[in-house]
């Protein structure tokens, strides 16, 4: 079994309109030492074991063609390695 | 620090990096030799290569544009500016214009086409006017495949994204489906604003010394080279340089428009002028106003304000970052400006002034970065007399023998054409768009024309955009004319009198010669129709290039047209509302079938020669529909178009599931036929002879609206025979149903 | 009576409303910024529908930290009248005037059309115009619709009969018990997802949402006159 977390955000040259409302509001909260805040879309993945493939290629193809849109979004993985619980 | 080496000019030269950017070299040698006396450098090329590109400069269909009429006593303000104004009466005006985001949303189809919105709404508000509506005019490719699936959800998610959230209603419009738009799909806006005579601004600079200002959101590196980016054909080995995405922020928008919005209405003693930041962003916005005003201009880049760091005066000028807008005021005013767009959270920010040298120059980091002749730069792009050739089609199909249905079943035939996308429901899409917020909206979408009352006013506006691309593919200059009849149809049916109209022509691409011969044409049949019914074009838009690895879309000139309507009580949908109520054929019906959604159903294809249209007749019909309506004497007014009689009928009898009981005197296969200037009017039956006489010979009873809800239709060889209810099902049902189906 | 119409950043609502209480019932009504501290000299509160901050984060997230939203807390601590439609219901959910919360449609797609509403408790100051299980045709306009609470607070709704609107035919967004519109255990603060400032005229559409308003002012000149 493998754990895995899929943070996607929009790439750096992106505007990211709900980031500069979310630091607006937070300007106006009072803390002004926040300087940026991007807003993203964070995913946990349970994965099997696969003998025929490897798994951060299955991760890779699924974030590029479904959980990005590469066109204007990175994104970055984490996968962990879990014992099998029966 | 990052340091960014641009190529010097003798690079830019000798490399042809100007190429590159769309330029040819006779225009770099106009540039070097004519206009400056020197070599332009990299920032001073990439000014003339955005501003002379044909999006902004229209340089290659300059010479079609002429020929439309944009005159007329009704009309405040022409091309030219950011929208084109027509009085109503009353100190009052309607604002309107239509643009194309095709390219954008092709490559990314929720942004393309939510910026696609924000940028024409910011054309309408911009020009003073307060936007009440949206309508969209869509063509996608058949809905066989999943990326074409995809493509129409995310364009239809990014319509009513940004509208829904700015606050403007989606109150109409159409889609239609064929293979040629499927690497092209074509998203076109239109904006209807309200202006009161007096607010009416202009997108000029003028006054020595007064301040130019940036006010709304940030620039970043958005959508660099956009704008030529739009006027090249795409080809699938260039997919990787398709990432020139535009991110759209319709809250931004919201607050912007507001402010400008009380900028315009409560400080009209500073304003001098205010511009759209569009296609090629701060470049094309402020060399137009200095050059429409005669004037120069100085601009320090240091002072706009930035999203991203490092950004070179280049990336500055030519970003395309949305929600942005430049305004000229009196010296010394500029606190009162800041003061203002503050409230708002907004950024207003003094970036030059306005000189009388007519030159314009750019700083950066305390260095002359760019010193151009304002004019060169903004009107004096040349302008190509394209070679056109008649496509080697038109001839063939002149000599094609009619083609005519085969068909045994037509109650079938009537179920089969009710699931063609292009004729089935659209609701399941529009009711996805908020149609009612600001509560005008008198007919909202699904009838012939939307309508909006004027608050304060008996008055109404209605609205909409029409183009049947495959009349113009058979013929150009007669699916031109009716392309505008029919919108004017439209209006008609919903008891307006058709002002004017604006359009967005979407052709491929027009160095060749065929293609730029379907845009010749198109246009003298444009040109045709408006000045016959009385209906100038007051603004629009051209978007070429439009073709996948060389094959062009079909020539797709979309007509948006605005109607008055002089008294509330003359406002008219659709469908039937009483039974017992008759139904009144008005014209001629005839076997024409070639183009027909009949033709494409049967052969998969659409052929031959386009038949016969009057557009002088077509007048003359008009007018006595708006003069019945005008009367009182309609309780319905529905105009046919795709797919006929038949489908004209059951349409008008979905709403209420009303039956009707309808005979005519011509073979089943016509109830299909395409034949154009042709209405269905429901009359009370004591009106009967009133509306007959009026049309004198072109208008004949066929039947009463019914209450059990059977549809039967009589024809010389068959009837036609049908539950209403289940064709609602099947016509309410085709296009999700097609969405959810796997390939 | 008087109504304050708030006007957060990205309302869009505010002309209905304003033109509702104006237009509509003949009864004053004025915008309030989102900025202001005060809602001296006003007898009921409005919060319009749109989308206020962009909805950015979660539909009135951002909104109930505005300066006015303090005060229309006491305003409705004090007992009197507030009513939130669309994203005004959303913000009176997230600032806790109003149990529950607001979740996106069920089928994810922004909603436009008219519904059929049952009235589910025609004693409340919003409600008293109509009758008892009336129905009403009114529109929605809504991507973030689909009412949600734990069962408990559910249980707690359908015994004060805080339910006050449900959708009658058709759930157009997945909400629980079909509900439409909520209101306080006090019963002066109510909020629902359809839109009754729609729906104050023939031409339009319905008239069915006239009423509403104009129970809020019959009972407020009774309060007025009996005190």
């Amino acid at each position: 079994m493998y754990n895995v977390k899929v943070y996607v955000t929009y790439k750096e040259s992106i505007l990211d309109p709900q980031g500069e409302a979310i630091r607006g509001a937070v300007h106006r909260m009072g803390f002004d030492e926040i300087e940026d805040i991007r807003m993203g879309k964070y995913f946990e993945i349970k994965v099997s074991r696969q003998e025929d493939r490897a798994i951060e290629d299955t991760i890779e193809t699924i974030c590029d063609q479904l959980l990005a849109n590469v066109v204007m979004e990175s994104y970055r993985c984490e996968i962990e390695a879990v014992k099998e619980t029966v | 620090m990052k340091t960014i080496q641009e190529p010097t000019a003798e690079m830019i030269k000798d490399q042809k990096i100007y190429a590159e950017w769309g330029l040819t070299d006779e225009e770099f040698r106009m540039i070097s030799e004519d206009i400056l006396g020197r070599l332009p450098n990299y920032t001073e090329t990439g000014l003339f290569s955005v501003m002379w590109s044909e999006h902004c400069s229209y340089k290659n269909s300059k010479p079609v544009l002429r020929k439309f009429p944009t005159d007329g006593p009704q009309v405040l303000q022409g091309p030219g500016e950011g929208a084109g104004i027509v009085d109503i009466g009353d100190g009052q005006a309607v604002v309107f214009k239509a643009e194309s985001h095709n390219h954008p949303s092709a490559v990314e189809p929720y942004e393309g086409a939510a910026t696609g919105v924000g940028g024409i709404i910011r054309d309408i508000f911009s020009m003073g006017a307060r936007p009440i509506a949206m309508l969209d005019s869509l063509r996608f490719g058949e809905l066989d495949n999943e990326r074409t699936k995809y493509l129409l959800e995310e364009v239809v998610a990014g319509i009513g994204g940004y509208g829904n959230c700015i606050g403007i209603p989606t109150v109409g419009g159409e889609i239609a489906f064929d293979p040629v738009y499927r690497g092209n799909p074509l998203v076109n806006a239109m904006c209807v604003g309200l202006i009161d005579h007096k607010d009416i601004q202009k997108g000029q600079a003028k006054g020595v010394g007064n301040t130019i200002m940036y006010v709304g959101a940030k620039t970043g590196r958005d959508g660099i080279h956009g704008a030529t980016f739009a006027s090249v054909e795409f080809s699938d080995e260039e997919e990787s340089e398709r990432s020139a995405v535009q991110v759209g922020d319709p809250f931004m928008e919201k607050l912007l428009m507001e402010a400008c919005l009380e900028l315009i209405q409560d400080h009209q003693d500073i304003l001098v002028g205010i511009q759209d930041m569009g296609a090629a962003g701060l470049v094309s916005s402020s060399s137009e106003m200095a050059s429409k005003a005669g004037s120069g201009m100085v601009l320090n880049l240091d002072d706009v304000p930035q999203r991203e760091t490092h950004m070179t005066p280049y990336e500055m000028m030519l970003s395309e970052s949305q929600e942005r807008m430049l305004i000229c005021i009196t010296k010394g005013s500029e606190e009162r400006v800041q003061a203002l767009f503050s409230k708002y959270d907004l950024d207003a920010v003094n970036i030059g002034h306005v000189t009388d040298d007519g030159q314009y120059r750019l700083y950066h980091h305390g260095v002359k970065v760019a010193d151009l002749p304002v004019d060169a730069l903004a009107e004096e792009a040349p302008v190509y007399n394209k070679p056109y050739s008649e496509p080697e089609r038109i001839q063939r199909y002149k000599e094609m023998a009619d083609f005519y249905p085969t068909i045994t079943d037509a109650s079938e035939t009537l179920k089969q054409l009710l699931q063609q996308p292009t004729i089935a429901s659209k609701k399941s899409i529009f009711e996805t768009y908020d149609s009612m917020v600001r509560t005008n909206t008198v007919v909202g979408p699904g009838s012939d024309a939307a309508v909006l009352r004027i608050r304060g006013t008996q008055k109404a506006l209605a609205m909409t955009t029409d183009c049947n691309a495959r009349y113009l593919y058979l013929n150009p200059e007669v699916g031109g004319q009716m392309a505008v009849a029919e919108a004017a149809r439209n209006i008609v049916a919903s008891g307006g009198q058709p002002l004017a109209i604006t359009d967005c022509l979407n052709y491929g691409n027009p160095d060749k010669p065929e293609v730029f011969w379907e845009l010749w044409t198109s246009a003298d049949g444009i040109a045709t129709a408006c000045e016959t019914l009385g209906t100038p074009v007051i603004s629009g838009n051209v978007s070429l290039y439009n073709e996948t690895n060389g094959e062009a879309i079909y020539p797709t000139p979309m007509i948006g047209m605005v109607g008055l309507v002089k008294d509330l009580a003359h406002v008219t949908t659709s469908d039937f509302k009483q039974l017992g109520d008759r139904i009144i054929l008005v014209g001629q019906t005839k076997p024409d079938f070639n183009g027909t959604e009949l033709q494409k159903l049967q052969l998969g294809k659409i052929e031959g020669n386009l038949f016969d249209f009057d557009i002088q007749k077509e007048k003359t019909i008009q007018d006595k529909v708006l003069e019945a309506i005008r009367q009182g004497w309609i309780q319905s007014a529905h105009d046919l178009s795709e797919g006929g009689l038949g489908v004209a009928l059951v349409e008008s009898a979905f709403k209420e599931s009303f039956g009707l009981d309808v005979a005519v005197d011509m073979p089943k296969e016509w109830l299909f036929s395409e034949s154009p200037s042709r209405f269905i009017l429901s009359v009370k039956p004591e009106q009967v002879e009133n509306v007959l006489a009026l049309f004198n010979g072109d208008a004949v009873n066929i039947g009463e609206v019914t209450d059990t809800p059977t549809v039967r239709i009589k024809t010389q060889d068959q009837q036609v025979t049908g539950d209403i209810n289940e064709l609602k099902t099947v016509w309410e049902g085709a296009i999700p149903w097609l969405l959810k189906s796997k390939v | 009576m008087r109504f304050a119409v708030i006007q957060f950043p990205g309302s869009n609502c505010d002309v209905d409303l304003l033109h509702a209480i104006k237009d509509g019932t003949g009864e004053e009504a004025a915008y309030v910024a989102h900025t202001e501290s005060s809602l001296e000299g006003f007898d009921g509160v409005l919060l319009p529908g749109g989308f206020s901050y962009g909805d950015y984060l979660r539909s009135g997230a951002i909104s109930r930290f505005s300066n006015i939203m303090s005060e229309v807390i006491r305003f409705a601590e004090e007992g009197k009248p507030v009513f939130g439609t669309c994203n005004g219901f959303q913000i009176l959910v997230e600032a806790g005037l109003l149990l529950g919360a607001l979740q996106r449609n069920k089928d994810l797609h922004f909603i436009c059309k008219n519904v059929e509403l049952n009235v589910e408790n025609n004693q409340t100051s919003f409600t008293t115009l109509y009758e008892q299980g009336e129905r009403l045709t009114i529109p929605v306009a809504h991507g973030e619709g689909s009412y949600y609470c734990d069962s408990e607070t559910l249980q707690v709704l359908k015994e004060n009969k805080q339910i006050v609107f449900t959708y009658a035919d058709e759930n157009p967004n997945g909400s629980i018990a079909n509900i439409a519109g909520i209101i306080n255990e006090k019963g002066n603060v109510l909020g629902m997802m359809p839109h009754p400032e729609r729906a104050i005229e023939l031409l339009l559409g319905s008239e069915d949402g006239l009423r509403f308003f104009q129970s809020m002012v019959q009972n407020f000149a009774k309060e007025t006159t009996s005190v």
